[in-house]
C-alpha cells in the first residue's frame, strides 16, 4: 500500500519519466494497433519491430553511443525499409505475404544480431545499453529519452486524430476510397509511416521482441466491446495506458521485474477478461444468448407439435401426455420439463391433471403455434415458388427459418405470394382470421378416411398412419406431414 | 576425430535440413509464421522444465517445449475460432504473451536460473562442441548432434510415409478433406514435427533464426520449381549452403554464427529473387518485353469483317 501511494504520488522524477513514457507508448500503440488488426496486418508489426534491430545497431556504430535521435533515425529507416521489402517481395513474386513477413523478420533480425556481436567484439565503450532494445528497459529511461520517445508518441496520436476519417475509410474499404477520389496510396503510406514510428518509439520500453503485442493485444481486446472504430480506438488506447501503468508499477515494486513483459501480460489479462465478459461479443454473453435461443426454439417446437396433433385428429379438447410429446420431439426429460413449465408460466399451455394427464394449448398458445406453422408453410411455398426448390427439399430450411421470421418478413411473404391457401405439400396454411378450430390437412383427412374415420387420441404410431406409413416410424418427423 | 569446427558445421547442417523439410510445407500451406510463434512460445516450457528438474538436461526441456509448442498451435486456432479474431492476430496474442510469461519466470528465478532470454534468442551454436553426451564413460560426441539427427530421422520418415497425403493437403486442404484423408491428423502431425524441429534447432541457432531456416530456404526454392520433390531437395540444398556459408562468414567477420546464417539465407533469396528464370524479376521483365514486342503483330492481323469470313 505504501509503495502504491509512493508510486502514484509521483514524487520521484524517475517514476514520472517511466510512467509518462509507458503510458504514451501504450496509448499510441493501442490506437494504431486497431488499424493494423482491421487491415489484417497484425504480424507486419512484429516483423517491423524485429527488423529495426540492425538500424539501431548501425546508428549506434555511427553515433558511437546511445544518442536517442540517431537511434530513432536508424530504427525508422530500417522499419520503412523492411515494410518496403515485404511489400516488394509479395507483389513481385509468388511468395505469400506470410512467408515474406517471416523472411524479412528473420533475415533483418539476423543481420542485427551480426551487427550486435560486431559491436560487442570491437569493444565500444558504452555498449551496455544496447541489449535493452531486445526486451526493453523502461526503467532505464531518463529525461531525454522520455522527451524524445514520448514526443514521438504524442506526434503519432495527433496525426492519427487529424486524419482519422481518411484512415478509417482506407482500413475498411480501400476500393471505395479510391473510387471517391481519396489518395489511397498516400494514406496507406502515411499509415505505414505511423506504424513504423510507433514501433520505433516503443522499442525503448518493451523491446523489439514484444513490441508487436502492444499493437495487437489492446486492439483485439477493444474489438470485443464495440463496433465503432472511434470507440475501439479509445478503448484500445485505454488498455494500452493501463498496461503501461501496471508494467511500470510492478517493475517499480520489484526492480528485478522487467517492465515490457509485464505490460504485455497485463494487456493479455485485459484481453482475456474482454474475451470472457464483454457484453454481446464476450464468451459468457454468447453462451447465454445461445442458451436463450435454443430454449426459445424448443418451446416453439413443442407448441407446434401440440398444434400438429390437433390438426391430425381435429380435436382441440384432447389432452396430450408429456410422454407423447417426448416421442415426437427428441428432448431429454429435463429439457421437456423446463420447456413445459416455461410454456405454462407464459399461459401458452394448460395442464390437465386427470387420466391420462397432459397438456392442452390455450387460445394464446394456439395463436402462437398457428403463427409458427403459418410462417413455416409460407416459407416453404416461397422457396418452391420463387426459388424453384423441389418441394421435398424445402422442409429442412423452413424448420429453422420459422423461428427467425419476423412479422414484417411474414407480411412481405404474404404480399409476394398473395396469401396462398396451401403450401407445397398441399397442407392448409392457417391464417388468424379463421376460427379457432384447427384446420385439417388434406393428408390427415385422407388418412382418416382410409382408416375408417379414426379420431381421437391413440398412443403411438399415430403420425405414421396419417402419413400413410410413408415416412416410416420416425416420431421426430412430425413436421413433414403434420405441421408442414 | 572431428574438430570443433566440424561439429558446429554438422549441427548447422542438420538443423538446416530438418527445418527446410518441414518449412517447405509451412510455406506451401501459408502458415510460415507458425514456426515463429512456436519458437517464441516454447520459452515458458523450457524454463519450467529447467526449474522442475533443476538441471540443464535436454530431454525434460524438449518435452516441456514440445507441450508448449502444441499448446500454442491449439490455442491459436481455438482463440481465432471461439474469439472470432483473425488468425494472425490470435497468433500474435498467444505467442507474445507466452514469451512474456517466459521472460517473467526467468526474472523471477534469476538467482537460480542460468539461462537467459538472449541465449533463447540467439542460440549457442558456438558452444555445441562442448555440450558432450557422455554415455557409460564413453564420449559419444555433442548432444545437439544426436538430438538433431533424431529429429531429422523423424522428419524424413514422416514425410516419406505421408508424402502423398502431405502433398494433397498442402496444395488443397479442401480436396484432401473431400478425398477422405485424415486432415486433422496430417495437420497436427505436421505441427508436431514443426514443434520438435523448432525446439531441437533453436537450442543451437536461437528462436528467431529458426524462422530464417524454416522459411527462407523453402521460399527461395519455391521461386525455382513447381514440383514438390524438387522443392524439398532444393530447400534442403539452400539450407545446407546457408549453414556452411554462414559459418565461414561468421568466422571471417568475427560475429554470431546464427546471425550470419540468416544473412546468408537472405543473400541467397535476394539472388534467386532477381535471377530465377521463371519467377524471378529478371525473367519476368524479359518475358514482359518479349510480350510487348509481339503485341503489335496480334493487332495488325486483319479483322474478320463478317460472319461468313470468320467461318471460312
Amino acid at each position: 500500500m505504501e509503495t502504491l501511494i509512493e508510486f502514484f504520488s509521483l514524487q520521484d522524477p524517475n517514476i514520472r519519466y517511466v510512467l509518462a513514457g509507458t503510458i504514451l507508448l501504450g496509448v499510441s500503440a493501442g490506437a494504431l494497433g486497431c488499424f493494423a488488426i482491421l487491415r489484417r496486418r497484425a504480424l507486419v508489426g512484429d516483423a517491423v519491430a524485429h527488423a529495426i534491430l540492425p538500424g539501431v545497431c548501425l546508428a549506434f556504430i555511427f553515433a558511437g553511443g546511445k544518442d536517442p535521435f540517431m537511434l530513432i533515425l536508424g530504427a525508422f529507416i530500417f522499419g520503412l525499409l523492411s515494410m518496403a521489402t515485404m511489400d516488394f517481395i509479395s507483389r513481385n513474386s509468388r511468395i505469400a505475404p506470410d512467408a515474406s513477413i517471416g523472411m524479412v523478420l528473420s533475415v533483418f533480425f539476423g543481420f542485427g544480431v551480426v551487427l550486435l556481436t560486431f559491436i560487442q567484439t570491437t569493444g565500444f565503450v558504452d555498449q551496455s545499453g544496447l541489449d535493452d532494445f531486445l526486451f526493453g528497459q523502461a526503467a532505464a529511461m531518463v529525461g531525454d529519452d522520455v522527451l524524445v520517445f514520448g514526443g514521438l508518441s504524442a506526434l503519432i496520436l495527433v496525426i492519427t486524430i487529424i486524419v482519422f476519417k481518411e484512415l478509417k475509410l482506407v482500413s475498411f474499404d480501400p476500393s471505395f476510397a479510391q473510387s471517391i477520389g481519396y489518395p489511397v496510396k498516400r494514406i496507406e503510406f502515411l499509415l505505414a509511416l505511423l506504424m513504423v514510428l510507433v514501433i520505433t518509439a516503443g522499442i525503448q520500453a518493451v523491446g523489439v521482441v514484444l513490441m508487436a503485442s502492444m499493437l495487437i493485444i489492446p486492439a483485439a481486446a477493444a474489438r470485443y466491446w464495440t463496433d465503432s472504430l472511434r470507440v475501439m480506438l479509445l478503448i484500445a488506447a485505454g488498455v494500452g495506458a493501463l498496461s503501461g501503468v501496471t508494467g511500470s508499477f510492478i517493475s517499480y515494486t520489484a526492480p528485478a521485474m522487467p517492465t515490457g513483459p509485464w505490460m504485455v501480460v497485463s494487456a493479455a489479462f485485459v484481453f482475456f477478461l474482454s474475451f470472457l465478459l464483454a457484453p454481446g461479443r464476450g464468451e459468457i454473453a454468447r453462451y447465454f444468448q445461445k442458451r436463450k435461443l435454443s430454449r426459445r426454439v424448443a418451446c416453439e417446437n413443442i407448441l407446434k407439435t401440440l398444434y400438429s396433433m390437433e390438426e391430425e385428429d381435429g380435436r382441440i379438447d384432447r389432452v396430450r401426455p408429456a410422454r407423447e410429446l417426448r416421442k415426437r420431439r427428441h428432448l431429454t426429460r429435463r429439457t421437456m420439463k423446463q420447456v413445459l413449465s416455461s410454456l405454462l408460466r407464459r399461459k401458452l399451455v394448460t395442464y390437465y391433471g386427470g387420466t391420462p394427464d397432459g397438456y392442452l394449448l390455450t387460445p394464446d398458445g394456439r395463436k402462437e403455434a398457428k403463427r409458427l406453422v403459418r410462417v413455416h408453410r409460407l416459407w416453404e411455398q416461397y422457396l418452391s415458388q420463387h426459388l424453384q426448390i423441389a418441394e421435398d427439399h424445402v422442409h429442412e430450411d423452413a424448420e429453422s427459418m420459422e423461428h427467425l421470421i419476423t412479422s414484417e418478413i411474414e407480411a412481405q411473404l404474404r404480399a409476394s405470394l398473395g396469401s396462398p391457401e396451401r403450401d407445397p405439400h398441399k397442407s392448409r396454411i392457417p391464417y388468424d382470421t379463421e376460427d379457432n378450430e384447427p384446420s385439417t390437412s388434406n393428408s390427415a383427412e385422407k388418412a382418416r378416411k382410409d382408416k375408417g374415420g379414426i379420431s381421437g387420441y391413440k398412443p403411438g404410431g399415430k403420425s405414421d398412419m396419417i402419413q400413410g406409413g410413408k415416412s416410416g416410424n420416425r416420431p421426430d418427423n412430425e413436421g413433414k406431414g403434420g405441421a408442414s | 576425430m572431428i574438430t570443433s569446427t566440424g561439429w558446429i558445421i554438422i549441427t548447422a547442417i542438420l538443423a538446416a535440413t530438418s527445418c527446410a523439410l518441414v518449412g517447405t510445407f509451412l510455406v506451401l500451406r501459408k502458415m510460415s509464421l507458425m514456426g515463429d510463434a512456436i519458437s517464441h512460445a516454447v520459452l515458458p516450457g523450457i524454463v519450467l522444465a529447467f526449474l522442475l528438474t533443476a538441471s540443464r538436461n535436454t530431454f525434460p526441456m524438449l518435452i516441456g517445449a514440445g507441450i508448449f509448442g502444441l499448446f500454442t498451435v491449439w490455442l491459436t486456432e481455438e482463440l481465432s475460432k471461439k474469439g472470432r479474431i483473425f488468425h494472425d492476430a490470435s497468433m500474435g496474442i498467444v505467442f507474445t504473451t507466452l514469451f512474456a510469461i517466459g521472460v517473467i519466470i526467468i526474472s523471477l528465478f534469476a538467482a537460480n536460473v542460468d539461462i537467459d532470454q538472449e541465449c533463447v534468442l540467439y542460440g549457442e551454436i558456438a558452444y555445441v562442441p562442448w555440450d558432450l553426451w557422455i554415455w557409460r564413460g564413453t564420449n559419444m560426441g555433442p548432444r545437439p548432434v544426436w538430438i538433431l539427427s533424431m529429429v531429422l530421422v523423424i522428419n524424413i520418415s514422416f514425410i516419406t510415409l505421408m508424402y502423398k497425403e502431405l502433398k494433397t493437403y498442402s496444395f488443397s486442404p479442401q480436396l484432401a478433406a473431400t478425398l477422405g484423408l485424415p486432415v486433422g491428423l496430417i495437420h497436427y502431425g505436421l505441427m508436431g514435427t514443426v514443434s520438435f524441429t523448432t525446439i531441437a534447432s533453436f537450442e543451437s541457432v536461437g528462436a528467431i533464426l529458426v524462422v530464417a531456416l524454416l522459411i527462407v530456404p523453402p521460399a527461395t526454392a519455391y521461386l525455382l520449381t513447381d514440383r514438390l520433390h524438387r522443392l524439398l531437395l532444393l530447400a534442403v540444398l539452400f539450407g545446407i549452403t546457408s549453414a556452411v556459408g554462414g559459418y565461414y562468414m561468421a568466422l571471417w567477420i568475427n560475429s554470431s554464427i546464427a546471425g550470419a546464417i540468416a544473412v546468408v539465407n537472405g543473400i541467397q533469396f535476394a539472388l534467386v529473387f532477381v535471377l530465377a528464370p521463371r519467377y524471378g524479376l529478371l525473367g519476368k521483365k524479359l518475358r514482359g518485353r518479349r510480350a510487348t514486342r509481339t503485341e503489335p503483330e496480334l493487332i495488325t492481323q486483319p479483322e474478320p469483317k463478317n460472319v461468313r469470313e470468320i467461318l471460312s
